[in-house]
């Protein structure tokens, strides 16, 4: 009996507690870093694509919302033709940044992306990519595996260190 | 003619204003309740939210008035009018200030008690007619909860006709003048309280509507404004139960400086406020302690204090 009383008692003082709400459109919650958002795909510091085409992230994609197509340049160089990411089948697990090799899909802090049609949903490259490196700003992918260009292959110029073999287990 | 009028504007005063005020309960209740459960509540439709009610009411009213097909129609239709009504019926005697009430009954309580027992056939026959596992559940609920905990409700009110020698409110709140009666009675007060919370089955005794076991008890096949009515009729219970602990144990319209009607509306709303803190705070016995709660522990307690009333009016006289 005296416990339901206390309970009462306690209940009471809530109401000077501080407010858990965020009123969401005018205050908005402070987000972690590693909030799991909107995907964009990255450039390298030269500005060109990071994404190498190599289908991992729709492989390790659970509700198969990415689609890509690769191609490849002139010389050499992979990389996608389109990129499409349907973000009404996304459920923003993180699994395709995680399986990217060459960190081009990122997850960012942003969810505002509601949209009136569901076609709107659906990203294209354009729509993904962004003009910067994203979370990993020195990372380049091409000056740790090298690349081929026309008429000469990886670690084959002058002064050319041969590339890391990623195969290789010695170090 | 004038001996007409004047009730009859009477009559429509109270109820536009009580119809109202259960309308407007509806948005107190959800900011008190988020108020303590540390949250904001309504407060977006107008200045702090108050025209969430009127959002609702058109809501309400918009929506389809369905009657399933299996159901017994008639009665079906007939059940939230039979609850709207009793509890309104009920606001008949209530004093809410000298001059201010539809009529002065001199057997007051007697028909309060009366109506309010009446609720319970709407609620038995929504249940019924819904002719629903859930609805008879709760229907069934209803009427076990209704009739147990009626018995000690009315015998917490004897000790204060003991006290006054009558029925009639008015003159009940007239002689409490010096004292207002939860001194003497203050387990009256408690007892008639806790009938009051089972009486309009608010939470922790709001069995008959559990949400977790029976969907929403004997109105879950209601919708659109039918689900209102008892809706508002659930609130117009609260307003009733609050009016009656204020016109019994706190002195009605009683008090210094302000004019009466403000003194019993501040007092119901202290009650009513109580009845969403309970709501807040508690969570919901089974309903074989809640039986055994009214029968082996009100019960007695409230004969108890019949007796010790009794007894003390026989010393003192």
């Amino acid at each position: 009996m005296l416990s339901i009383l206390q309970s009462v008692w306690k209940m009471m003082l809530h109401a000077f507690r501080e407010r858990v709400t965020v009123q969401y459109p005018d205050e908005k919650p402070v987000l972690a870093p590693r909030y799991r958002g909107r995907i964009i795909l990255s450039r390298d510091p030269d500005g060109l694509e990071r994404c190498v085409a190599c289908y991992l992230c729709a492989a390790a994609c659970p509700v198969d919302c990415i689609a890509l197509q690769a191609d490849e340049t002139v010389d050499g160089r992979r990389y996608p033709s389109f990129f499409r990411i349907n973000f009404s089948r996304c459920i923003f697990c993180g699994y395709c940044e995680e399986a990217c090799p060459t960190y081009a899909i990122q997850l960012t802090p942003d969810y505002e992306m509601s949209e009136y049609k569901r076609p709107s949903l659906v990203y294209e490259k354009k729509d993904l990519l962004i003009s910067g490196t994203g979370k990993y700003p020195g990372y380049w992918y091409y000056k740790v595996a090298g690349a081929a260009v026309k008429g000469k292959d990886k670690g084959d110029g002058l002064e050319e260190e041969p590339p890391v073999d990623v195969r290789s287990l010695m170090p | 003619m004038q001996g007409v009028i004047t009730p009859l504007i009477m009559i429509i005063a109270i109820l536009v204003s009580l119809t109202t005020m259960s309308a407007g309960l509806i948005w107190m209740e959800r900011r008190l309740l988020a108020l303590w459960q540390d949250r904001y509540g309504p407060n977006r439709v107008g200045p702090f939210g108050l025209l969430q009610v009127v959002a609702d009411m058109l809501k309400i009213f918009a929506k389809e008035d369905w009657v399933p097909p299996f159901s017994d129609r008639f009665v079906f239709i007939l059940a939230p009018a039979v609850i709207m009504s009793a509890v309104l019926f009920a606001f008949a005697v209530v004093p809410f200030a000298p001059g201010i009430s539809v009529i002065d009954l001199d057997i007051g309580i007697l028909f309060f008690l009366a109506m309010s027992s009446l609720n319970i056939y709407g609620i038995v026959l929504a249940g019924w007619a819904s002719n629903s596992k859930y609805s008879l559940l709760g229907g069934v609920r209803g009427a076990a909860q209704m009739l147990s905990y009626e018995v000690f409700m009315g015998l917490s009110l004897m000790g204060v006709v003991m006290l006054v020698g009558t029925f009639n409110l008015r003159g009940i709140v007239e002689a409490q003048q010096g004292l207002w009666f939860f001194v003497p009675q203050f387990p009256a007060l408690v007892i008639f309280f806790i009938a009051g919370l089972a009486e309009t089955h608010r939470i922790p005794f709001d069995l008959p509507e559990a949400e977790n076991e029976l969907v929403a008890g004997y109105h879950t096949e209601y919708s659109g404004m039918k689900f209102g009515m008892f809706f508002v009729g659930e609130y117009l219970g609260i307003v009733l139960i609050s009016a009656l602990i204020t016109t019994l144990f706190f002195g009605g319209w009683l008090g210094p400086v302000l004019p009466p009607v403000i003194w019993f509306l501040l007092k119901t709303m202290f009650f009513i406020m109580l009845f969403i803190l309970l709501r807040a705070a508690l969570p919901r016995p089974r309903f074989g302690q809640l039986m055994s709660f009214g029968w082996k522990l009100m019960l007695p307690l409230s004969l108890l204090n019949v007796l010790a009333t009794g007894a003390a009016l026989l010393l003192l006289a």
